[in-house]
């Protein structure tokens, strides 16, 4: 249906002034940074140099927004995945960068069971990926309980995708609710390899992480080396939780993971994960969501440890933010916190919350879940805080216009 | 008949208070929806159950089954639960 958010002309336009230090290399292009929260969506629109923000927002004010993506094949599709506490999911789309906004006429669902059994029902869309360049208008998407769906039409509708979504293996793989996340299990890391539209991984927490070679039409799980919670069974598929799995553009067969037990990267044709977070220093721990790779540099990627000790706090471990980077694939990290709250911020950084632009140096870009969005212009050595006070943080995203 | 819309789907109706027809709530929905594209799935799951956090009134009394038989006369309320508090 055509429909349009009538608040856009009320929306706050605000610019922010930020410091003062040239990049090494000026770009030509502006960043867009994509901001979901649990109560709207906000657009942040960058200068050139990201000195200066302008912020359009929010969105859908009120609307529980996981995932806002801008198709990069076309440079002005946005998706944006939302429900509300009341209403079913849906996906809605612009092409005008937010000035209005149109649902799709098919949102992700399941398929209707057979009578006299129990089908599924999507809770909410989570993660959008958009397709192979090679694929126009296609995407795809993981939900709440664990499905993946495609679209053909730009977003317009969806269908489920792969067998995965009723296959009795998979279902026995994904569990249960209670085996999910706080706020539902969750299909995630959708990833398309660069080199080829059918080589395909996605992830589940929980769930594992799988790939497909044909397209989606079967999938195998890809979890040796990865450990499990303590006392449970690593050969069980449905115990494994990767938080989030990024592939390094520069180097397809590269692959780093945030999990629940850890740190991992994994390099192909290997399908055996290697622990890299035993390598972060202890104090700090390698239980984290995030994972962000470099756009130019397979030795480089970033996380953003937080407290998984005892109950699962899920804050910032002693209450002393900092994002840690590696430089050399993981063989030895380093703590990025300058700029960053020195004691007392108890906030952390959800998976989807942290994300990296192009640009050189790399802006690197987080939310959190006390609703504040921070940016740092070179790779993480200085951070600056963009907003405060915006609700809790669920999806950061950062593409160049 | 005429259908009350709770505030949440005012974005598809635009008016609180709209005609429709149906001899049950299922027929109801189904051209609420060809009205206002998109508005059943907010409501009504693909295992056409109504969803969690909505309430459907028939004359002031609540109705739990999608086949209930609608008269024309009859007033239908679509009503947020008050599971926000």
């Amino acid at each position: 249906m055509a429909h349009t958010d009538k608040k856009s002309a009320a929306r706050e336009q605000t610019p922010i002034a930020r410091a003062k230090r040239a990049p090494r290399r000026p770009p030509t292009r502006r960043v867009l940074v994509l901001v979901a929260t649990r109560k709207g969506a906000w657009l942040f629109h960058g200068d050139t140099t990201r000195r200066t923000w302008r912020i359009d927002g929010p969105h859908f004010l009120g609307h529980i927004v996981n995932h806002v993506v801008l198709d990069l094949r076309d440079g002005r599709t946005l998706l944006m995945a939302t429900k509300t506490g009341h209403l079913g999911p849906t996906v809605f789309r612009s092409t005008d960068f937010g000035r209005t906004w149109k649902e799709a006429t098919r949102p992700p669902a399941f398929a209707k069971a057979p009578h006299g059994e129990q089908g599924r029902t999507v809770d909410h869309t989570f993660w959008l990926t958009p397709c192979h360049a090679n694929e126009p208008n296609a995407w795809y998407a993981g939900t709440s309980p664990q499905g993946l769906f495609r679209s053909e039409d730009d977003g317009v509708t969806w269908e489920p995708f792969s067998i995965i979504n009723d296959d009795p293996q998979y279902r026995k793989w994904m569990g249960s609710v209670q085996d999910g996340t706080p706020d539902g299990p969750k299909l995630h890391s959708i990833i398309v390899d660069p080199r080829d539209p059918a080589h395909l991984y996605f992830a589940m927490s929980g769930g594992g992480v799988h790939e497909s070679v044909d397209r989606g039409r079967t999938f195998a799980p890809i979890v040796k080396g990865m450990k499990v919670v303590g006392g449970f069974d690593p050969d069980n598929i449905a115990f494994h939780d990767p938080h989030c799995v990024r592939l390094c553009p520069s180097n397809p067969d590269r692959l780093y993971q945030q999990n629940h037990c850890g740190i991992y990267r994994l390099d192909r044709p290997s399908s055996e994960w290697v622990h890299i977070g035993r390598h972060v220093p202890k104090r700090t721990g390698d239980i984290g969501f995030p994972m962000v790779v470099h756009p130019r540099d397979a030795d480089t990627a970033w996380v953003f440890p937080m407290d998984g000790m005892t109950v699962w706090p899920r804050t910032s471990p002693e209450g002393k933010p900092a994002a840690m980077v590696t430089r050399n694939g993981g063989k030895s990290w380093q703590r990025l916190d300058s700029g960053l709250p020195k004691s007392q911020a108890w906030w952390t950084v959800k998976r989807q919350a942290m994300t990296a632009d192009a640009q050189d140096p790399v802006g690197l870009y987080f939310g959190t879940t006390s609703g504040e969005l921070w940016m740092s212009r070179d790779e993480g050595k200085r951070w600056t805080c963009l907003a405060r006070h915006l609700p809790e943080i669920y999806a950061v995203e950062a593409a160049e216009v | 008949m005429k259908v009350l819309i709770p505030s949440s789907l005012l974005s598809y109706t635009k008016e609180q208070e709209v005609e429709a027809t149906g001899a049950t709530l299922t027929e109801l929905l189904a051209d609420l929806d060809r009205r206002y594209p998109g508005l059943r799935f907010r409501v009504i799951d693909e295992q056409d159950n109504m969803r969690g956090h909505m309430r459907f009134f028939v004359n002031g009394e609540q109705v739990f089954e999608l086949t209930h038989a609608l008269r024309p006369t009859d007033a239908v309320y679509l009503v947020q639960a008050l599971s926000g508090g």
